[in-house]
């Protein structure tokens, strides 16, 4: 199985690095481009017998390392 | 007294630390190899700047787990005096040591230069004797200290900001303010008082050759302070 770890900053956090990436797309023209917010994805590839220990394995990971709970959120989807 | 400094790999201020609190201070000091705990009777604990894993994930996340980590916290929880600097000030805030977490500089560069703080508490084994405002360098891209609002009421309420960035004059201002950190928050201290996280690196102002001796003084607090005990 596969798992697909969507790391993003809590809404209310700032997120220099993506108002960077929009003035910076603005510039080179992309007018459409009304905001970017940067997030983190990994790709983690499971030894997990099915779905629910995979569910499982990905929250205690993503609430242990993967995310600053104090910033962040996570979302994930899991591929068999 | 004895003090002990964690090395992690990555770590890049180590042996300055090292030089202000042996050659500086005087003080023993021994170098703790990351997968080492910190001996038992080290009573000032550091942990030194830089890039502890390449700042990978984020920064300090991962050197939270490394093997010496869980004796600092048992030294932390005994009462000994811990000091984070920069990498070592987001290695406390990710193992949980401190509240709070620092987010990438607002500005998105990496500052290196001098700056000025506000000695809020003088009243912490750390901060005993030292000026009002104190001049000190900071060299950091994750520096922009974040903590929600409650967070911030409760580190108000506690007295826990030790250091705020200021103006030369000692006023606290936005434009003061290096790296967006809330409430200019260059430092803050546990509500034991004995674990403090910084930014700012007092070991490069620990001598007048360096700029500023206000780093030493420090160091000198927190000697006087284990001397007390």
């Amino acid at each position: 199985m596969k798992g697909k770890v969507i790391v993003r900053l809590k809404p209310e956090v700032s997120d220099p690095q993506g108002m960077t990436i929009q003035q910076t797309v603005a510039k080179l023209g992309f007018g459409g481009v009304k905001k970017v917010r940067a997030g983190k994805c990994f790709e983690i590839e499971l030894d997990a017998p099915d779905r629910r220990s995979a569910e499982k394995l990905l929250n205690g990971l993503c609430d242990r390392i993967l995310a600053n709970p104090i910033i962040e959120d996570y979302t994930f989807e899991i591929e068999e | 007294m004895k003090a002990a400094v964690v090395v992690f790999p990555g770590a890049n201020c180590d042996e300055d630390t090292r030089w202000a609190l042996e050659q500086v201070c005087g003080v023993p000091t021994q170098m703790v190899w990351y997968r080492e705990p910190v001996p038992e009777d080290a009573d000032l604990i550091l942990l030194p700047g830089g890039f502890s894993y390449g700042d990978y994930l984020r920064a300090g996340a991962l050197a939270r787990f490394a093997p010496a980590m869980e004796s600092v916290r048992q030294a932390a929880e005994r009462g000994r005096l811990v000091l984070g600097i920069c990498n070592g000030f987001q290695i406390l805030v990710e193992a949980h040591l401190l509240p709070g977490v620092l987010l990438r500089n607002a500005c998105l560069q990496f500052l290196c230069k001098d700056v000025w703080m506000k000695t809020v508490r003088t009243d912490t084994p750390f901060t005993r004797g030292l000026p009002e405002v104190v001049q000190m360098p900071i060299a950091h891209g994750m520096g922009n200290y974040f903590i929600d609002p409650d967070g911030l009421k409760a580190l108000q309420d506690n007295g826990q900001i030790v250091f705020q960035y200021c103006d030369r004059a000692g006023r606290v201002t936005p434009e003061a303010n290096p790296n967006g950190s809330v409430a200019n928050i260059a430092g803050i201290i546990n509500r034991a008082g004995n674990v403090l996280g910084m930014m700012p690196h007092p070991e490069r102002a620990s001598e007048d050759a360096l700029g500023s001796h206000d780093g030493r003084l420090l160091f000198e607090s927190a000697i006087e302070a284990l001397a007390r005990v």
